[in-house]
């Protein structure tokens, strides 16, 4: 084996433990960044010895327990300064006791993972610094392929994981699972965050760089291990069916040359089973616990009408339409409605569709977005009145950043003719 | 990525079940890997007896019932996983060869790592 072969492999191997012995560290040290750099040096100490020793049977444990000796030396020498200067140091007050240390047992580490979730995504740091610290502390992806994943520097992105370490330090971030009251608040920081990397991912371009797909993996993987950790969420649940659902349409969502295939004109048989039957396996899990839907349950309600149709034409379009009238209840905005209205008029025909666009038509939010117009057209054009579709789908056209999308506008608009 | 990997072992020389005890250790894998997001899909199989190779030579298919007999190892049981890295799906596949030498003494077989070729790797 040769050395960087060897480096290759002990890296994989920390990459399958890295969360679980962060974590676990975090709920020893209290203290997001010391854990980090704790955990750090036993990857050190496993770079050097595991290419001579080989992998130990149980490397988790044997990260462990090299990461909680280090902080044992830490605190003794934060201990020993202390009396030297006779400060008060935030370390001072954790039980430095091997036996304090020891307190942290395997069982436990299910629990420190959700803490560890619910730090990484706290409402006191921005966006930006939520998603590189879950994706560095959970993940495990490097600064350098955070960097390339975001179209952004590597020391962006390093400023933004230290800021965002330093920030949960001055805040006193306490290393717990949120209370009830909190809970829903916190929980739901959380499945944004995820659900932000999965688009990143998700709205990539085939062809494009590969960390960008990697992205949907790594939302979708940390949220199954979120649905593990708490089980009793819908929404949880509802998020991991979600994006399940989506991943499995990644190979018909592009032509063969890369041009985008709209949903209804997607190859089915291109759709991974594998993945839609995950999908459905975690709404129904979502579907069987207490209390109303939430709006990642019924997206995924509505992904999954979807994903029961053997053809597009075989979409129960009426049930599409109930889901996003609850969606539009529960989360309230143009967008929702605007595709509420193109489910309308799939269930009952053009004319109910239209008339919800037109209310959408002084909607500020939507003036400059190209499908309020597309979608218009396309109504109007069913219904014969072929001049004013003509001139929606020019509007539309205008308002489109997508090259292959007004071509297609501008072919609708030169079809649209009078009966 | 994906990567599947499949356990092989000679049928005649690992004849009789599979001790518990790497019943469990395999069961304590497959649940961590659920857990860590990573297991996507696995399977055992039935021995080869109950199976059919359905072989094409000199550009004629013919089909011939299990066992298989011509074979030094046959495909025991499979799972599919998630992963990030072929070192990764190495170490996967180390973690369940371990429990086997660990278990079930006097094991000798071989577990085959093998990449899932992805639709978006066509074209690339």
């Amino acid at each position: 084996m040769t050395d960087e072969t060897a480096h290759r492999s002990v890296e994989a191997v920390w990459r399958l433990e890295s969360a679980r012995v962060i974590a676990g560290l975090v709920r020893m040290v209290r203290d997001v960044a010391l854990a980090e750099d704790l955990a750090q040096d036993a990857l050190e100490a496993a770079l050097q010895q595991w290419p001579e020793t080989g992998v130990p049977a149980n490397p988790g444990a044997w990260l462990m327990a090299v990461a909680k000796r280090r902080a044992v030396d830490h605190f003794r020498r934060a201990e020993r300064l202390e009396r030297k200067h006779a400060l008060l140091a935030h370390a001072a007050v954790v039980d430095p006791s091997a036996a304090a240390l020891d307190a942290v047992v395997e069982d436990d580490i299910e629990d420190d993972l959700l803490r560890l979730m619910f730090i990484c995504c706290h409402p006191v740091l921005s966006t930006e610094a939520r998603v590189a610290l879950t994706l560095r502390l959970l993940g495990g992806l490097t600064t350098k392929e955070i960097a390339r994943s975001f179209l952004t520097s590597e020391a962006t992105v390093a400023q933004r994981i230290v800021r965002a370490k330093r920030t949960l330090g001055e805040a006193r971030v306490p290393f717990e699972v949120p209370s009830r009251a909190e809970r829903t608040q916190r929980l739901s920081s959380v499945l944004e965050v995820l659900y932000l990397v999965f688009n990143e991912g998700y709205s990539a371009t085939a062809g494009g760089d590969w960390m960008r797909p990697a992205l949907c993996e790594e939302a979708l993987r940390l949220g199954r291990v979120l649905a593990g950790l708490a089980p009793d969420e819908p929404e949880v649940h509802g998020l991991v069916a979600l994006m399940e659902i989506q991943a499995s349409r990644s190979a018909a969502r592009t032509g063969p040359r890369g041009e985008p295939v709209l949903l209804l004109d997607q190859n089915r048989s291109r759709w991974d089973q594998l993945l839609v039957r995950r999908g459905l396996a975690a709404l129904e899990r979502a579907e069987t616990l207490p209390g109303p839907p939430g709006r990642y349950v019924l997206q995924a309600q509505i992904a999954a009408c979807h994903a029961r149709a053997v053809t597009a034409a075989a979409t129960d379009w009426a049930r599409v339409a109930e889901l996003y009238a609850a969606l539009a209840v529960q989360e309230p905005s143009p967008v929702v409605e605007l595709n509420r209205a193109v489910t309308l008029a799939m269930a009952h025909g053009p004319h109910a569709g239209l008339v919800l666009v037109d209310q959408l038509r002084t909607e500020p939010s939507l003036q400059g977005y190209h499908l309020l117009p597309s979608v218009r057209g396309d109504l109007l054009a069913r219904l014969g009145r072929a001049e004013e579709a003509r001139a929606e789908f020019r509007r539309a056209a205008a308002l489109t950043q997508n090259e292959r999308e007004r071509a297609l506008l501008l072919r609708r608009a030169e079809a649209a003719v009078s009966p | 990525m994906r990567f599947l990997t499949m356990i092989k072992m000679d049928e005649g020389r690992m004849a009789g079940p599979p001790p518990p005890a790497l019943m469990a250790a395999i069961a304590e894998l497959g649940e961590q890997a659920t857990k860590d997001g990573t297991l996507l899909d696995q399977g055992g199989l039935y021995p080869s007896q109950a199976g059919a190779l359905v072989q094409v030579s000199g550009g004629k298919v013919t089909v011939i019932d299990g066992p298989f007999t011509e074979a030094k190892e046959v495909v025991g049981g499979y799972a599919m996983f998630q992963l990030r890295s072929r070192e990764e799906a190495v170490e996967v596949g180390r973690r369940f060869m371990e429990v086997h030498a660990l278990h079930w003494p006097g094991f000798e077989g071989s577990c085959e790592v093998r990449q899932i070729f992805d639709p978006g790797d066509f074209g690339q």
